[in-house]
């Protein structure tokens, strides 16, 4: 009896020790080598992220033209006072032009010089002045208590508003919905991007009957390139023309007898781009948006060709765009044709007609708002370089928001992802970039903050740059399939026999153990 | 085009008329009916592009030329781009030389401009795009299908770098080609396929033939003889060969209209020149073969060695559509005989052997000319799963062993470059020259087989350049305007003309395995691990005591039926 009862124990000991090998040894082996590899995330930043509160600010600075303030109001006002040199100059421009030698104004900051009310620089109904550059010059009666709320105006329209700022974060934040014309404004321009690709394509369905030239060369040195130019601090861009023969419309025009010419409705203008589209070819270089600009020369047989509008009326430009794809510029030839046409007829291009249209579709393309200015301001005409220098500041104030924006949201939406699917490999070189976009993101709010426009901008670009290197790295793709079906098919056939006398052992030593106790407890009553 | 406004207000006033601002193109067909009874037709299609772009310009406003091979060869700074896409062998017995060699699949291979610094880096860059492009699987080449030959491939523009680090040429002899390759390469033409030669092909029709192939090569040139200025030229060019069986019902008679279902009626408007060659150096005097509409334009070509005599039909001359504005060429057989001058270069490759392990490589080079020898450059490139064992190599010609003079051979890496052999083997006159080497079948690992294993894996085709003797004496000028399928291969003696030939891919089977077997080896093992385990385990939980001995059978009915009676058991 007694060597049964020791047998028994000693089996019961060797079903336990087997077990806790199991455990011990054997589930953190197998854990071990099955595990995938995750690099650490700095999770606790990204979820700061998530729920960021943006603040941004612009240096204002203002001038006081002497005798505009008086010596009691001099002590009231908070700002620093300067008395600065006496305005000779006879117009607002020569104003504008000689305050700008005067201080040069770091981008994003705004100088306003404030002058005398007895002033004859600006004309009579108007109190504001905006010039090209980073000035505006204002006319206040009563100084104290309208400065603020003039200021707070001129800042609108020469930094950013509240429109704006809900505009560039519409795509990425849902905000309650504003009016239809600034949703259909913010959807027009381009997606911010490192880089666009510009591509002028001259369209010509009929080379039997057009020989058409345009000196694409000359218009873009003389027209588009200052643009550009300006605006190379926001984006790369890179411009390339081509010339497409027998490329037609989609829709086909409709006659007007008593126009005697082919009418477009605004209606059918959804259909033109889409055949036209599979002959522009896509960009073979790289894989920044393009903006097409089209010039189409409708054939001998369909000529002249006018766009209406919604009203019926022919659009004076002949012209119109698609958003966030380009414009399509319709150009009529058959005042080349003359008395006694001999076909091919050779046509020159009017660059200067053509790229006017192109720049103002393109200026919409990109962004660039020309909204009303409030009554009693003047904004100043352009400049040759088509852009001022605040309207460059409010494009990169939206979108260095809508920098931050997105790369927030792609960060947050990679750890999100990472989070969720646990078989994905994090190799350290994507949380590398991951941190990076992280400590950019950082010091592009910080920036904002700071009011230093310039570095903000050249952060947030860097953080899109590496939130878009890190989710979209082939990398995490590698694990992504490897179901824990397909798993267990392979555990089961090791697993089950050996777990199963594991556990039945296990289970009788705990019953058996139990009706020890019960007996005990019965004995003992 | 780069100086803008004046050179173009020259050009309006210039009484050329399709030539504008230095770009041109030009368009033709040659058809050649072949003695078997089928038919050659080969389209080329030829834009200039003057330009500078040596001096490192950045040119990006296209009007001939397409935008995307020209943003292409800009961004990765290609001095030299030829493409090609087969389908079908071309069989060199019967239908003697082609205009533009192919191999079956795609060929690729691309002369780098020597400013680029990291050469792999680049060319895998470009085959991705290219793939994009033309709709091909082009970005399966990677290091192991790619080869630098050192002799075989040299630039076919003007250029002065020979340095064959910049040298890239790879082949992908599985490539399927079809209508998705046609339509990227139909819209690189400036009319499309909407007017001139280029609305006749139809890919209904020509995929339905025996031999197909299209190409594109650019590459830089020289305007005039002292080369003053260079410009781009671009080349594509479709080849196809109709069968007489399959295409024609068996019927000796060839029409535009039976061959691609479409007659012509206006050359493209922006084409300088459009023109239809139609071979009938066999057929002087009309017994072989009649064309009709005739025309009375002939011209002489010096092609391939061999002068030739063809009919011309100018298509931008409107009489050339007559009075019903269409243009059918028809070609009638009137016999069926008469025999085709063999073809002086010509080769061959098989693989012999038995069995999984070993095999061997034969290539039969032929010399069919009767008294004259000549060099040929062999390129062999042999995927490193097939061991070459190159001390095997002989190079025999005439039962005689034949020393090749020139051989650079690079060995494979497992999984990451091939097998690079080049020769050069001069080839006695009338001869046949056997190269064989003897090679070992690798192991691949499981998920290096292809999703169809058994049908075996491709060994592209060999690449054999020569110069052969010509006949009558080659143009050398290569300024005159000559006919474009005669001025493709530059000629630089007047005695000899360049010949690549390209033999058949193999198809050689490797061992391949059961696939299943990994996880029948899982299931297997799993089990006998558990048996073991579950009697050890067994072995060291249970305690063993005796057992009574269970009562017999007898004893036990005896005790039931006390049982019933109320008798207690025994």
């Amino acid at each position: 009896m007694a060597t049964t009862e020791v047998e028994r124990r000693r089996g019961q000991l060797a079903a336990l020790s087997i077990a806790a090998v199991v455990i011990i040894v054997g589930v953190p082996l197998w854990w071990r080598t099955t595990e995938t590899y995750r690099a650490w995330l700095p999770v606790n930043q990204i979820n700061e992220l998530a729920n960021l509160q943006l603040q941004l600010s612009a240096d204002v600075e203002v001038v006081f033209a002497r005798g505009t303030v008086t010596p009691e109001q001099q002590k009231k006002v908070p700002t620093q006072v300067v008395i600065s040199l006496c305005l000779f100059c006879s117009s607002p421009l020569e104003a504008d032009l000689s305050l700008h030698t005067l201080s040069e104004s770091p981008c994003g900051s705004l100088v306003v010089y404030v002058i005398p009310e007895s002033s004859t620089l600006l004309p009579e109904d108007v109190d504001v002045y905006i010039g090209q550059r980073r000035t505006a010059l204002l006319r206040i009666e009563q100084l104290l208590a309208h400065l603020e709320p003039r200021i707070k105006q001129v800042l609108q329209v020469m930094s950013f508003s509240h429109t704006d700022i809900t505009a560039a974060l519409s795509d990425r934040v849902r905000l309650s919905p504003g009016n239809k014309e600034s949703i259909a404004d913010s959807m027009r321009a381009f997606k911010s991007s490192p880089g666009y690709e510009i591509t002028f394509s001259l369209l010509n369905p009929d080379p039997k009957s057009h020989r058409v030239h345009w000196d694409i060369e000359g218009a873009v040195q003389t027209y588009i390139q200052p643009l550009l130019t300006k605006l190379a601090p926001l984006a790369n861009f890179s411009i390339d023309s081509q010339t497409l023969y027998y490329a037609m419309l989609g829709v086909n025009p409709r006659y007007d007898s008593s126009r005697s010419a082919y009418t477009l409705n605004s209606d059918s203008l959804a259909h033109v781009i889409n055949p036209v589209e599979a002959r522009l070819g896509s960009n073979a270089a790289s894989s920044n948006p393009v903006l097409n600009f089209l010039l189409y020369v409708p054939d001998a047989h369909h000529s002249p060709l006018h766009i209406h509008d919604h009203k019926k009326q022919e659009v004076l430009s002949n012209a119109f765009h698609s958003p966030r794809w380009g414009g399509i510029m319709v150009y009529n030839v058959n005042g080349f044709y003359g008395p006694e046409a001999v076909f091919p007829v050779d046509i020159n291009i009017n660059m200067a007609k053509v790229m006017g249209v192109f720049l103002a579709q393109l200026r919409l393309l990109l962004g660039v708002q020309s909204s009303a200015p409030p009554p009693g301001f003047l904004v100043a005409p352009c400049s040759s370089t088509g852009l001022a220098d605040w309207e460059l500041d409010r494009l990169m104030w939206s979108r260095t928001v809508e920098n931050v924006a997105t790369a927030t949201t792609t960060i947050t939406s990679l750890a999100q992802l990472l989070d969720q699917i646990g078989n994905i490999v994090i190799n350290d070189n994507i949380a590398q970039q991951v941190s990076s976009a992280v400590t950019s993101l950082q010091l592009a709010v910080a920036e904002l903050e700071a009011g230093n426009l310039g570095f903000a901008l050249q952060y947030s670009k860097e953080a899109i740059l590496a939130s878009e290197r890190a989710f979209f790295d082939p990398s995490l793709l590698h694990l992504l399939y490897f179901p824990d079906d397909q798993k267990f098919a392979i555990y089961i056939p090791l697993f089950l026999p050996m777990c199963v006398p594991i556990l039945l052992s296990l289970l009788k030593i705990v019953s058996e153990a139990r009706q020890k106790r019960r007996e005990r407890q019965a004995k003992k009553d | 085009c780069a100086t803008g406004i004046n050179m173009q207000a020259a050009h309006w006033l210039a009484p050329r008329m399709t030539r504008q601002c230095g770009n041109d193109f030009q368009e033709e067909l040659v058809i050649r009916p072949l003695h078997s009874g089928d038919i050659y037709a080969s389209f080329q299609f030829r834009t200039v592009w003057e330009t500078d772009f040596m001096r490192g310009n950045k040119v990006s406003h296209y009007r001939l030329f397409p935008k995307s091979l020209g943003q292409v060869i800009s961004k990765f700074s290609v001095r030299e781009l030829h493409i090609s896409f087969t389908q079908g062998y071309w069989r060199t017995m019967q239908w003697g030389q082609p205009f533009q060699p192919s191999p079956p699949g795609a060929e690729l291979w691309v002369w780098f401009q020597d400013s680029v610094t990291d050469v792999d880096g680049t060319w895998k860059e470009l085959t991705n795009v290219l793939s994009g492009i033309f709709c091909a699987s082009l970005n399966f080449i990677d290091s192991t299908n790619t080869v630098q030959p050192s002799a075989s491939f040299k630039p076919l523009g003007i250029g002065n770098e020979t340095d064959h680090r910049f040298l890239r040429y790879a082949t992908l002899p599985r490539e399927i080609v079809c209508t998705e390759n046609l339509t990227p390469w139909k819209k690189l033409l400036p009319c499309g396929s909407k007017a001139g030669l280029a609305v006749l092909l139809k890919s209904e029709k020509l995929f339905h033939s025996s031999f197909h192939s299209q190409a594109v090569h650019i590459r830089p040139v020289c305007q005039d003889w002292q080369c003053k200025t260079t410009s781009w030229e671009l080349r594509q060019t479709l080849n196809v060969v109709f069968d007489l069986h399959n295409s024609a019902q068996g019927k000796r008679e060839w029409s535009l209209f039976k061959m691609f279902s479409r007659t012509l009626t206006e050359a493209c408007p922006l084409a300088s020149s459009s023109k239809i060659y139609i071979d009938i150096t066999d057929n002087p005097q009309g017994e072989q073969f009649e064309v009709s509409p005739a025309t009375p334009l002939l011209s002489q070509a010096v092609v391939l060695g061999d002068r030739r005599t063809f009919s011309v039909y100018d298509l931008t001359q409107q009489i050339t559509f007559g009075t019903v504005r269409s243009l059918n060429l028809l070609i009638r057989w009137k016999s069926s005989e008469g025999d085709m001058l063999r073809p002086l270069l010509h080769a061959e490759r098989y693989v012999a052997g038995y069995g999984l392990q070993t095999g061997e490589i034969h290539t039969l080079m032929y010399n069919n000319h009767p008294y004259r020898s000549f060099p040929v450059l062999l390129l062999d490139s042999v995927p490193w799963y097939l061991r070459l064992y190159i001390h095997t190599l002989t190079v025999t010609s005439k039962g005689k062993d034949n020393k090749p003079s020139y051989i650079h051979y690079q060995p494979s890496k497992d999984r990451l470059r091939p097998h690079l052999l080049e020769m050069l083997v001069q080839l006695p006159p009338n001869s046949v020259t056997e190269v064989t080497v003897q090679f070992e079948r690798a192991l691949l690992k499981w998920t290096e087989y292809t999703p169809d294993p058994n049908h075996g894996f491709y060994v592209g085709s060999s690449v054999i350049s020569s110069l052969v003797p010509s006949i009558v004496a080659m143009d050398t000028n290569s300024t005159r305007e000559r006919p474009l399928f005669s001025s493709f291969f530059p000629c630089k003696e007047e005695s000899s003309y360049f010949v690549r030939v390209y033999t058949e891919p193999l198809l050689v089977n490797l061992p391949t395995p059961d696939f299943s077997m990994p996880y029948n080896v899982i299931c297997l093992t799993c089990t006998v691990v558990a048996v073991g385990y579950g009697s050890l385990y067994n072995l060291l939980t249970r305690s063993f005591q005796i057992e009574e001995p269970s009562p017999g059978l007898a004893k036990r009915i005896a005790n039931i039926i006390r049982k019933m009676r109320g008798v207690p058991p025994l």
